[in-house]
């Protein structure tokens, strides 16, 4: 299947390379269909892209990366949504508020997208943790070179 | 918007699953007891709100702040 992308012009995707938010997520409760796209090869970036509104790409990183003491414990109803078997087919990203310049970008701690790679479900989910908020400096704990 | 008055201990039901209890009321606090099937996500408003704001902030970055992203993550090495 062709799909428009905001930045990666069209591409051509496989059904299976497709993420499903069975809810949407909060703001766009209809987009339930998104691919992920590495933003260039060597890049740690990732684009969530929706495959039904072009403009709709967000950018979403790991967030482990860049916050090392970063934990959440996912509740029983959102393993039971994503139909999660195995901690090992957990992946997390976090959507980033790109600014320009780069070092002001925040991320949303508080919101973590909730992949399992097994069977392509996904979820924002919201973290009753006062320790996150939506937006954190990205770079709170590296230096940008 | 229905308005309903109600007291200590006393419920509200919605449709045949969601039911709301009024647990406890001091000076301006409400604390509320809020039975709902699992898909129903329930969340303090004003925090669905951020995410749902930090979300569409998200959303509406400029392709040239994507340059500016590509550049960095060579730096990122």
């Amino acid at each position: 299947m062709e799909i428009s992308t905001k930045y990666h012009g069209v591409i051509e995707a496989e059904p299976k390379d497709i993420v499903h938010f069975q809810n949407g997520i909060p703001g766009f409760l209809e987009e339930k269909s998104f691919i992920l796209l590495k933003l260039d090869q060597d890049s740690p970036f990732y684009i969530l892209q929706s495959t039904n509104t072009a403009e709709l790409g967000f950018v979403i990183v790991n967030p482990f990366q860049f916050f090392t003491t970063y934990e959440f414990d996912l509740s029983d109803n959102d393993k039971a949504q994503l139909k999660l078997e195995s901690e090992q087919d957990v992946a997390v990203y976090t959507i980033l508020n790109v600014k320009d310049p780069f070092e002001d970008s925040t991320a949303n701690l508080q919101a973590p997208v909730v992949l399992n790679t097994s069977n392509n479900e996904a979820k924002q989910i919201i973290l009753n943790d006062p320790r996150y908020q939506t937006k954190q400096l990205l770079f709170a704990e590296k230096v940008v070179k | 918007m229905l308005v309903l008055t109600r007291k200590l201990n006393e419920s509200i039901q919605i449709g045949e699953n969601i039911e709301i209890t009024v647990l406890s009321v001091q000076g301006d606090q409400i604390k509320l007891g809020i039975k709902a099937p699992k898909d129903i996500e329930v969340h303090r408003k004003e925090v669905y709100m951020s995410i749902q704001e930090s979300n569409n902030e998200a959303a509406s970055i400029l392709p040239n702040i994507l340059e500016i992203l590509k550049n960095t993550s060579k730096n990122l090495k």
